[in-house]
């Protein structure tokens, strides 16, 4: 019964998007306000329906009901139940059905909370919402159901691929979904805007907190998603330049760009066109990942070849929809009119650069994603486009990148002094130079490039920094004036520092982790010593243990440096009858922000073991980072200025304004 | 300054990163793209000592033998053809004689394959598809990988970074 009324709800879920779809534009044609009005109760129904839809999967598998094909696939009766409940998602029909289902909790969000949205503006929105739900809930429904029956039910299921029994899988994919899915909003916006053929700044003040949201979530969702590459695949990599990241990787950047942009809308009203493509832009390439992980286009086009109806059902659905928001921007956009004149060196000016960089980095990263694919298609040969090709193409733009960013918060609107913004950012070059010539010091020679590399970031931070001890005046003014001044600041402005700094912060961790990584793989035996970077590892003992769906075999270390012993570590490898496959679980010392990383290899028939220890100086920070940056992001959020509607201050705006 | 030369000076700077960009693209295109191939392929082309390639097939049953320190050698064939591999560390979990494997690396002077990555799939199907297609290509594909690649959901693809490969070094 479930699972037929999560199918039913799914169904009319799609009915209520195709109504969605459809009713509030005759509405916003007819100026009917009860027309338009059906968008709000319709998005809120689907929300209602595709919610109880996913729900019910859940239930099915937290049941083990394995008259479920996707259940029996995919779970198992002694899995744990935390990941009874996250293996919905780790397959691929339950992961569109939360694809769906966030879209639907956006477009709800929208409804419930978009009141003071001119009528038509939300119709529009919400419409072009339903377009999206309807399309892939037809995709859901047609091609990757869910719910669908075994005639002969198995007793047992076959269980979840072991790599994804892990917490990481109950937070990474649907704080991915939750950025990829809510660059759908500003898509719809850019759609309705253009459409109605009008958009002005208030649009953009709209539209910038829902970017800001997805950015958040798409933020933590990838740095999440490296973290647990890294310690899961065991050999300590974080980023593999792998398709399926580049596709969460693309609509980052073109994401970045875009908050910039709507920022240059909102407060000089220029920059229109542009940004509208790139809200257009950003939820193509959320598309083009979902068709690049769904299709099974990244394994091989071959792949494709031979279950064609999946890839081929999205490869329409992104045509449609890229297709037909690009002619319909090129048909409209010059209607748009342009406002906002600027210099080249000024705010504006500096956030188009930021702009150009960043999507110029992301076609980078689409050349490098596509290319291999295309090649493969027309010339029938195989290759791979891996990390040395983006070392040489995406890390000079990006390095260009972050020596422009402290220059941009610092500069005037509409006429910038560059030299007056270098003599200000004096002190924080210094500090980047001293950085650059102690760590060339420290390591004696080797590659210039690292130092060169550290300094850089800490030149980003160093700028960020500067910013706010500019706009409070610390140590120019006494301190109580720089305190009232400091809580007078925008909590945007706060917000920028952090995220800029953050910026800088995984800029070092990653340098720091591939330059200066220490590794040691041998085959070690019972009280046998390892020694690296200073720490001494010794094996004390192998164990085996039996664990609800696996069993495992455990080695102990002893870690100690200089003698004195620090803490026990057990990394183990697990084997899983159902499938006969087996994982690595690394164990991690964490020492400041550096880790040492022990992962097993196979064991000898005489009793030891393949290991691998690393030392990882400075890991943690490439982590680090983009959490900064996601609490820039909500610092940025919890703007007075962002809130949608919030009042004019009451208060009279305090005497000292802060410089901008 | 006039609107026409602001513009001028927003599309030059423009063209220059992208001029930037693809002069970068060209110059990484000619050295960091590492082709695939398998022993056949190896054989007719005579690729050079030294070129870095992606190798790949089946590990010849029979043919893995341990060293001291972790080396291996094992020898990849593909039906018709077979090339020695040599490589020093941990090799992935899912690694076994008579499955598909992907070893990187380069010929030494002497023909054997040093590899310095071995590649295997995070799934059950334990066949990478680059060499489950050429082997398909030469008809040396058994049924079997077939039902099961085919059949074999793919929930590695789910997420980014439970990606399908992991890698060795």
């Amino acid at each position: 019964m479930i699972a037929e009324s999560g199918h039913y709800a799914l169904v009319l879920a799609l009915g209520l998007a195709l109504i969605q779809s459809i009713v509030p534009l005759i509405g916003a044609r007819l100026r009917d306000a009860a027309l338009m009005s059906v968008a709000r109760s319709t998005a809120l129904a689907q929300l209602l329906f595709v919610g109880a839809s996913f729900v019910a999967l859940v239930m099915l598998h937290v049941n083990s009901d394995f008259s479920v094909a996707n259940v029996y696939e995919n779970s198992h009766s002694m899995k744990p139940l935390i990941y009874k409940i996250t293996g919905v998602w780790g397959n691929h029909e339950g992961s569109m059905l939360l694809w769906v289902s966030i879209l639907a909790l956006f477009g709800g969000l929208v409804a419930a909370f978009g009141n003071n949205l001119p009528l038509s503006l939300r119709a529009h929105v919400l419409a072009v919402q339903a377009w999206i739900a309807s399309a892939f809930y037809l995709f859901i429904l047609v091609t990757s159901n869910p719910f669908l029956r075994i005639v002969n039910p198995p007793i047992e299921g076959r269980d979840l691929n072991p790599v994804l029994q892990d917490i990481g899988l109950a937070v990474h994919p649907p704080m991915l979904y939750l950025g990829y899915v809510g660059f759908s909003i500003s898509f719809s916006f850019a759609i309705a805007a253009l459409m109605e053929g009008r958009i002005d700044a208030a649009w953009a003040r709209w539209v910038r907190p829902w970017t800001l949201v997805a950015w958040i979530f798409l933020t933590l969702g990838i740095a999440m998603g490296s973290y647990w590459a890294y310690y899961e695949l065991g050999w300590g990599g974080w980023w593999f330049w792998d398709p399926v990241e580049n596709a969460s990787l693309m609509p980052w950047l073109a994401g970045t760009a875009l908050l910039h942009s709507a920022l240059v809308m909102e407060k000089r009203n220029a920059l229109k066109v542009w940004t509208i493509l790139l809200s257009i832009l950003t939820f193509s390439l959320s598309l083009l990942g979902t068709f690049l992980v769904r299709s099974g286009v990244i394994t091989s086009v071959h792949a494709f070849a031979t279950d064609p109806t999946r890839g081929v059902f999205i490869l329409l659905i992104l045509c449609l929809f890229i297709g037909g928001s690009l002619s319909l921007f090129a048909g409209r956009a010059t209607s748009l009119k342009q406002g906002g004149l600027f210099a080249p060196i000024s705010r504006e000016g500096a956030l188009v650069l930021n702009n150009l960089l960043l999507t110029v980095a992301c076609a980078v990263v689409l050349f490098g994603t596509l290319y291999p694919l295309a090649m493969e298609m027309l010339a029938d040969f195989k290759m791979s486009v891996g990390a040395p090709f983006y070392n040489l193409t995406f890390a000079p733009l990006f390095a260009l990148l972050l020596l422009a960013v402290p220059f941009g918060p610092m500069l005037a609107w509409k006429r910038g002094d560059l030299l007056g913004v270098t003599q200000r950012l004096l002190a924080a070059g210094v500090a980047s130079l001293v950085t650059v010539a102690i760590v060339w010091g420290w390591v004696r020679g080797g590659s210039a490039l690292a130092p060169l590399a550290i300094g850089l970031g800490v030149f980003v931070i160093a700028g960020a920094v500067t910013d706010l001890v500019e706009r409070t005046g610390l140590v120019r003014l006494p301190f109580a004036t720089v305190l009232h001044r400091a809580r007078g600041l925008p909590r945007s402005a706060w917000g920028t520092a952090f995220a800029h700094a953050g910026l800088g912060v995984a800029l070092i961790g990653i340098v720091c982790e591939t330059t200066w990584n220490s590794e040691y793989i041998a085959t070690m035996k019972q009280n046998e010593v390892a020694h690296i970077a200073g720490y001494d590892v010794k094996l004390d003992g192998l164990f085996q243990r039996q664990g609800p769906n696996y069993r495992e075999m455990i080695a102990e270390f002893n870690v100690s440096r200089d003698g004195a012993m620090l803490s026990v570590m057990t990394p183990s490898k697990r084997s899983f009858t159902t499938r006969g496959s087996s994982t690595t679980e690394a164990a991690l010392l964490t020492r400041g922000a550096s880790q040492l990383y022990i992962s097993l290899g196979d064991a000898t028939a005489e009793g030891a073991i393949a290991v691998r220890i690393y030392h990882k100086p400075l890991v943690l920070l490439i982590w680090w980072g983009p959490v900064l940056m996601a609490f820039g992001g909500v610092l940025s959020l919890s703007d007075r200025r962002l809130r949608v509607g919030a009042p004019k201050p009451a208060r009279a705006k305090p005497r000292l304004q802060p410089a901008e | 300054m006039t609107r026409k030369q602001r513009r001028m000076t927003i599309i030059g700077g423009s063209l220059a990163v992208l001029a930037l960009a693809a002069a970068l693209v060209l110059n990484a295109l000619r050295d960091s793209i590492v082709f695939f191939s398998t022993p056949t392929m190896v054989a007719e082309k005579h690729v050079a000592p030294g070129k870095r390639f992606r190798l790949g097939g089946l590990v010849q049953p029979g043919s893995l033998q341990r060293g001291d320190n972790l080396a291996v050698t094992f020898e990849v064939a593909d039906g018709s053809a077979k090339l020695p591999v040599a490589y020093k560390g941990i090799l992935p979990d899912l690694f076994r004689e008579g499955q598909g494997v992907v070893a990187e690396g380069a010929l030494d002077a002497n023909g054997v394959f040093k590899a310095d990555t071995v590649l295997a799939k995070h799934d059950e199907t334990y066949m990478p598809k680059d060499v489950a297609d050429a082997l398909k290509k030469q008809g040396h594909w058994k049924d079997d990988y077939g039902a099961q690649a085919s059949g074999g959901a793919k929930p590695a693809a789910t997420t980014a970074q439970g990606s399908p490969q992991g890698a060795v070094r």
